[in-house]
């Protein structure tokens, strides 16, 4: 129909002037390639229970070792979690969960003990954790500005709409956003017990809890690594929930203003309502002793996030890492499983070949 | 010339005034009468313009917009993009804007750019010069200005530009000579003649002298039929020459338009045909209709669970997500109702927009595959498949009856003279080749074999009547050099051409039996006797050939001025027109020969005296007269002409069966199709075709449904009788036979002539209560039948026969197939027409969806090429679904997780281009390459075909199938990730990952999924294939790592900046990427095997089988075929 009646004439011309010729058929004969004839070289694979047999039992192979494996190494990972949320009249933070107000000035602060019946090995990494908190809420995950975290000095001074309501306080808001006016702002501290009751505080590593990239290149100070942060953040305020401003979050430059990690981890939203992250790494001392022996250990909190309001828990874990991360049993349970199954049909597969496969090959096609 | 008063007057009293509207009046030269004789309106024509194109450059932007939303897929994705622009939704406008933009900037391209064609070509006519006589003067124009009634002067070789009435021409005799190869695509030189009352004019100055007008019909456009009167004389078909005609072998013409621009003939054909929709499409349709109910009820389960939730304002609104100022103003309402729309926007992605451009460009691409084909390729024509339509690919694979035509189609359309009989005399005229008549040898009763002379008066008058009896013309063969066309004398240089190949067989045997048609000149026809006399017999009148009639007569004047009425037809339609004459032997010797499989036809002839002929040409002239039904009126004066002959004899001509057409016919047969003959041959001569071709077999019992029976019995009985024994027949039958065509099974064929079935076709009386439903008992019976003849037919029978298979209960998928114009109105009845590029002329191929060039070529067509498409569009289709199940169903999922807020998993980028690049291709690749089947095999056993009827892999189940294995994949994506997820640390520094990472572990998971899944269904591996699967893999994987290795500056977020690479640094990741791509494919492929091992289908048991052999064969097979892949 496109090609209208104008092509049609010249067809007819040509058919008319030339006449069922040599020269016309030639150039009307398809080319007699392996693609125009649909006859390219090709392997030709069949699903049949007689190919697909040895990749179940192979894949059945393979899979339940590695699940035991995973299993294996994910129980040999120590970890040990803690709730301080304070719901309970009983728990230590009661009070501060229910007296809390975002403009107190006083700290409020808790202890918690606990033990620890495994020694600890290697470097131990400490972890905060967060129930029914939505930081995958569609409105919270946009709610940032990563140019102004990026050191953009325009956006620094009028941040993105996307920070609405946490854009302006009279001043433009540095870091604005939800996601940052929400920074988790509780102080764990940890403190070894010894036998004989004496408190070892134990040194908490601020610095590597951070994705590298996040920490040298997505996230910048406006004005370059050696600026003075205070002027730079001048003409800016302090998002609403914070105690103190942006470029006072550490008194360590090289952990001040956006890249303090506290603020990188808290600024990569979490997939899920639960979630943990990584709050401070406990370094192994060396092979001999364990990172965390065996032993009584106390917990502060300083409480200063509250959770009440939306029915949030607040945890503090402690763990071990291998080199698949952290404890993670389902991953051995579901490689082992499924290597089963595939096992198990290869068996199936494998009976069903013997009774069915002759039948098929022997059946007379109709032809 | 003659006064335009008097032809008006005439005009009235023939039209009536109540028609007078659809008439127009054409003064030639634009001699407008003097004033004041009648109120002159001139009538307004539009100008010599030919306007193909559809847009101008002002409206292309607006109109093209405008045609491409009128799609409603298109609308809906703009509805889409408007909404996510409008409101405040989870996903830029971007995401849906950017795929959208593409295809309608590719459509609007090529749409323009086909346009732009369309303007160049329309300038080039429209432009062209064109000589038109003003005040006797030939004066150069522009095609474009010509008007209608302006006198134009064509030379030799040049195309006519508009509508003409032929005035003179440069021959003595009036006549010009046209190929219409560019309107019908047959390139024999036709005839025209000049109006008798002009043809003298061959001047400029003399034709600026002619006054007269033309009455006739408005533009309609039908292009064989035309009525018209020139002054007081009527004209014909044959003075008016179309545009796009070309004049051949002659000088010059003068001729008057009057029909120009848009309402030439050639220009109303090209309107467009009704568009043909396939199985396939009506079943993504409803597919689509099934999606968009899952897409509603996703987004208002999700906005109700969304308020439920919600009702507690500390999860609404907690301390650390407040909402702005004007968000907690807005109206529940309000808010409920764009939350809904935004989750449509998330989920709109379920209806894919890159689904309808991947199935339009396989089928565009794929019918290259068609037209590419080396065996469809007809060395003779030189012409290979030609593809009309790309819509219908599929649809050749669903086919279910195949209704062919006989002649032409089945057979080769090649006539060869055989014999005729004279009185009962036979002559073959092969045995005239040494020197002496030999009546035929065989089982006919010779009165004596020196015929009296009464006898052989009759047998000279029936070799002159079929010399004299055709519309044959002599082609002079052209010189070589082209310079100069005489007529030759000498035999061997000269050939006839004719539309009928019948009427050049018999002239051509009559030929070999010593009288050799000359040639027409000046009205008289003249034929080189036995004696090598010349005789000369003017040619009053042709009453020409019709389907409806059967036959066709001539009235000459022979040299003594004896008036002759030579008619021959078919014998059906001169027997009962015969009052005298060896009617007996005559019949047992046409029905002898329709046996035989041999055409007839009779000839017959009486006598007019002086006085009939007058008669009977006042009968003529007033029927050719008339404006109104002059059809009609010119049949009821045929009817009166064509009586009280005298039977002359018979004649038999062979057509062979087409190469192969037995063959064909049983392949279809094997592969579940019927296959009906329809054709306007008689039954005799058709059955024998039918049993030549294989369409009845020997054990086949043939059922009649003819008027010969019905004579006997009524219809009603004769309908009730057969539809018993063809059920008992089925009543005892076994469920099996569907599992192939066994030999020893009762298989029926049902032989019906055009009479009975118009008395089966006729609507129900109201008096009688049993007259509808024959329909019904018809169908019951020809369902049960695996071969109908259907004989007799007329033209529009085909057509009727065809709708009402189509429109039985059971809606099957009909092909009809033929080569002639009187297949025309069944091929474009049927679900797929396919056109034979036959002999007689391309009006079948033109308008068919597919053409080829042979009858054999079906077989190929249907059972590869359509079983192909079928196999590779319904992938396409269930896949495209499939696959957006797969992308979407985790979102909706993760609602559940993110407080119903329409957060997305996937990064913007990923949702753009999953349907887009990353998925794209290797389906649109399989789609058009995929072969489950060698084609051998396919054509080797065409039972294979019955494992797709019925449109098989897009019923419900298999849909329903693969959309629960979508939502499967889509569970074990997401849950998988999440139990993964659930609270642990993935990286051995223990640092955490945030929901980016989290949607690109399940994007990642799924992208491999649905590639590898498709991958599986993969039985034809070439290196394309593995290019293009794995190529897109790859593909996603280095465009992961670029979107997220760069701060795109550009972008006002940087979410994505090295997720992907820190997931492919944590060990787990890779582990559980792994798991969950073999979790999501194994019930697959257990499915797949179980189904294969416990009930396979023919195909897979073949493709079983063949695996068996190839792994037999040994090492040297395979050598061989890896030596050839590498050396590709």
């Amino acid at each position: 129909m496109a090609s209208g009646y104008n092509a049609k004439e010249e067809d007819g011309h040509r058919a008319g002037a030339a006449g069922p010729g040599e020269s016309a058929s030639r150039s009307r004969k398809p080319d007699n390639t392996a693609f125009k004839q649909q006859r390219l070289p090709a392997w030709q694979p069949i699903l049949t229970a007689g190919t697909v047999l040895p990749a179940f039992f192979i894949i059945g192979l393979i899979f339940i070792p590695i699940g035991i494996g995973l299993y294996v190494t994910s129980n040999n990972i120590r970890e040990f979690e803690i709730d301080y949320t304070g719901t309970d009249p009983s728990s230590p933070c009661y009070n501060c969960s229910q007296t809390y107000s975002w403009n107190s000035t006083t700290l409020c602060t808790c202890t918690l003990t606990f033990s620890l019946n495994q020694p600890f090995e290697g470097n131990v990494f400490m972890y905060y954790g967060l129930s029914n908190f939505y930081q995958n809420h569609r409105r919270y995950v946009k709610s940032r500005d990563d140019s102004q975290l990026n050191g953009d000095l325009s956006s620094l001074k009028s941040p993105s709409k996307e920070c609405e309501p946490y854009h302006t306080n009279e001043k433009p808001i540095a870091p604005c956003g939800a996601i940052a006016n929400s920074m988790f702002n509780d102080t764990l501290e940890l403190f070894y017990i010894d036998p004989n009751e004496t408190r070892t505080p134990i040194p908490l590593m601020k610095k590597g809890i951070a994705w590298w990239t996040d920490k040298h290149v997505k996230f910048r100070n406006p004005g370059g690594s050696n600026a003075n942060l205070t002027a730079v953040f001048q003409g800016t305020t302090k998002p609403v929930n914070w105690r103190k401003p942006v470029y006072e979050l550490d008194s360590d430059p090289e952990n001040n203003g956006f890249i303090n990690e506290d603020l990188i981890v808290w600024m990569r939203t979490a997939a899920l309502p639960t979630f943990r992250k990584l709050y401070r790494i406990i370094q192994k001392k060396n092979n001999m002793t364990p990172t965390l022996p065996r032993g009584n250990y106390t917990l502060e909190v300083t409480y200063n996030y509250p959770v009440h309001s939306f029915e949030g828990r607040k945890r503090m874990i402690l763990s071990t890492i291998s080199w698949m991360g952290g404890k993670n049993p389902f991953l051995g349970i579901a490689y082992m499983t499924v290597g089963s199954i595939c096992f198990v049909l290869g068996v199936v597969l494998l009976f069903i070949h013997h009774k069915y496969g002759n039948r098929n090959n022997s059946s007379d096609i109709p032809s | 010339m003659r006064d335009c008063e008097c032809v008006r007057d005439c005009m009235c009293s023939c039209a009536g005034e109540e028609n007078w509207v659809d008439s127009r009046t054409v003064y030639i030269g634009h001699k407008v009468p003097p004033p004041g004789t009648e109120a002159y309106i001139p009538q307004r024509y539009p100008d010599n313009r030919i306007v193909s194109s559809k847009y101008t450059f002002w409206n292309f932007i607006p109109k093209n917009l405008f045609e491409q939303f009128r799609r409603i897929a298109n609308f809906y994705f703009l509805i889409i993009f408007l909404v996510q622009l409008i409101i405040d939704t989870p996903t830029s406008p971007i995401t849906s804007g950017l795929p959208l933009f593409f295809v309608i900037t590719v459509t609007a391209i090529k749409q323009g750019y086909e346009d732009w064609l369309r303007h160049k070509a329309d300038n080039a006519i429209n432009q062209c010069p064109v000589h038109v006589v003003q005040h006797g003067k030939v004066v150069r124009k522009q095609s474009r200005k010509l008007q209608v009634g302006d006198v134009v002067l064509v030379k030799e070789d040049e195309t006519f530009p508009c509508d003409l009435i032929l005035l003179s021409t440069s021959r003595d005799d009036g006549t010009c000579f046209v190929t219409t190869a560019s309107l019908d695509g047959e390139s024999s030189h036709k005839t025209y003649y000049a109006v008798q009352d002009t043809k003298a004019f061959n001047t400029e100055e003399e034709v600026d002298t002619i006054q007269a007008t033309i009455e006739c019909e408005q533009p309609q456009p039908d292009l064989y039929k035309r009525s018209s009167t020139f002054s007081d004389v009527p004209l014909g078909s044959e003075n008016l020459l179309l545009r796009g005609a070309t004049l051949k072998n002659t000088e010059y013409i003068y001729a008057v338009a009057i029909y120009t621009g848009m309402e030439t003939k050639m220009a109303l054909n090209y309107q467009s045909k009704s568009q043909k929709r396939s199985a396939v499409e009506k079943s993504m349709n409803a597919y689509l209709i099934v999606y968009l109910c899952i897409l509603i009820s996703k987004a208002l389960i999700n906005t109700v669970f969304k308020y439920v939730w919600q009702a507690d304002p500390n999860r609404d609104e907690p301390w650390y997500n407040q909402k702005t100022e004007t968000e907690r103003q807005r109206h529940i309402l309000i808010r409920a109702f764009t939350d809904f729309l935004a989750f449509m926007v998330l989920f709109n992605y379920i209806i894919p927009v890159s689904m309808y451009v991947t199935v339009e460009m396989q089928k565009f691409l794929g019918s290259y595959f068609i037209s590419w084909d080396d065996e469809m390729f007809d060395e003779e024509l030189g012409e290979g498949a030609l593809v009309n339509t790309s819509d219908l690919n599929e649809e050749l694979g669903q086919v279910e009856y195949v209704f062919t035509d006989k002649t032409g189609t089945l057979t080769e359309n090649n006539m060869e003279f055989i014999e005729c009989c004279v009185d009962g005399h036979v002559y073959v005229p092969h045995a005239i080749c040494n020197g002496q008549i030999m009546s035929g040898a065989s089982s006919i009763d010779m009165i004596d074999s020196s015929p009296s002379a009464e006898g052989k008066e009759h047998e000279e008058l029936f070799f002159r009547a079929l010399c004299l009896c055709h519309t044959v013309q002599v082609k002079e063969e052209e010189t070589v050099d082209g310079i100069k066309r005489g007529i030759h004398q000498g035999k061997a240089t000269s050939f006839y051409i004719s539309s009928s190949p019948d009427e050049v067989a018999l002239v051509e045997g009559m030929k070999r039996l010593g009288f050799t048609y000359l040639r027409l000149k000046d009205n008289h026809m003249e034929i080189l006797n036995r004696e090598d006399e010349i005789e000369r017999f003017e040619l009053l009148e042709v009453l020409n050939f019709d389907s409806v009639r059967r036959r066709m007569s001539v009235i000459v004047r022979s040299n003594s001025g004896e008036l002759y009425l030579f008619c021959k037809g078919a014998d059906s339609s001169i027997f009962p027109r015969v009052i005298s004459g060896k009617v007996d032997q005559v019949r047992a010797r046409v029905e002898h020969n329709a046996v035989e499989g041999l055409r007839t036809l009779c000839v017959a002839y009486k006598r007019l005296s002086r006085e009939e002929y007058e008669q009977v040409c006042h009968l003529l002239s007033s029927a050719k007269l008339a404006l109104q039904d002059r059809d009609k009126k010119l049949a009821e004066a045929y009817d009166v002409i064509e009586r009280d002959f005298i039977l002359l004899g018979a004649t038999a001509v062979e057509d062979r069966l087409q190469d192969k057409a037995a063959d064909t016919i049983e392949s279809l047969h094997k592969a579940g199709m019927k296959v009906w003959v329809l054709t306007g041959d008689k039954m005799e001569t058709a059955a024998a075709t039918c049993y030549a071709s294989k369409l009845f077999r020997r054990n086949t019992q043939i059922l009649e449904l003819t008027t010969k029976r019905t004579e006997e019995q009524s219809l009603h009985d004769v309908l009730f009788d057969l539809s018993r024994t063809v059920l008992r027949q089925h009543g005892s039958m076994t469920r099996d036979t569907f599992s192939g065509l066994s030999s020893d099974f009762q298989d029926y064929g049902l032989i019906i002539d055009g009479a009975t079935l118009s008395a089966v076709m006729k609507p129900a009386q109201e008096g009688s209560g049993t007259g509808g439903n024959y329909k019904e008992i018809f169908l019951e019976i020809c369902r049960n039948c695996s071969a109908v003849l259907c004989c007799r037919m007329a033209p529009l029978q085909k057509a009727q026969i065809v709708k009402l298979i189509k429109a039985s209960k059971e809606h099957p998928i009909t092909l009809a197939i033929g080569d002639g114009a009187n297949d025309v109105s069944m091929i474009l009845e049927a679900h797929v027409g396919i056109g034979i590029m036959g002999k007689e002329g391309r009006q079948a191929a033109r308008n068919s969806d597919y053409a080829i060039p042979k009858f054999k070529h079906l077989k190929k067509m249907l059972l590869v090429h359509g079983h192909y498409y079928y196999i590779r569009i319904s992938e396409l289709v269930q896949y495209f679904f499939y696959k957006n199940v797969c992308f979407i169903f985790p979102q909706f999922l993760y609602q559940f997780f993110c407080g119903f807020s329409q957060q997305p998993l996937y990064d913007t980028a990923y949702l753009t281009l999953y349907n887009i690049s990353f998925t794209s291709l290797p389906i649109l690749l399989y789609s058009l390459i995929e072969q489950h089947i060698n084609m051998d095999i396919l054509k080797r056993d065409p039972s294979l075909y019955r494992d797709i009827a019925k449109n098989s892999l897009l019923q419900w189940p298999i849909f329903v199938y693969w959309t629960f294995l979508g939502v499967f994949d889509a569970v074990v994506f997401f849950f998988g990730a999440f139990f993964l997820f659930d609270n642990t640390t993935f990286t051995s520094n223990g640092q955490m990952f945030g929901n980016w990472t989290f949607g690109t572990l399940v994007f990642t998971v799924l992208v491999f999924t649905v590639t590898l899944k498709l991958a599986l269904d993969t039985h034809y591996w070439t290196w394309i294939n593995h290019f293009v699967i794995w190529g897109s893999l790859l593909f996603y994987v280095i465009f992961s790592l670029l979107w997220g290795g760069i701060i795109w500056p550009f972008l006002n977020y940087q979410r994505m900046y090295y997720v992907f690479m820190q997931m492919l640094a944590s060990g787990p990741a890779w582990l559980s990427i792994i798991l969950l791509i073999m979790v999501s494919l194994l019930p697959d492929v257990v499915k797949k095997v179980l189904c294969r091992a416990l009930w396979p289908t023919t195909t897979e048991r073949i493709q079983t089988k063949r695996q068996c052999l190839t792994t037999e064969q040994s090492t040297i097979f395979m050598l061989s075929q890896t030596s050839s892949s590498i050396s590709f």
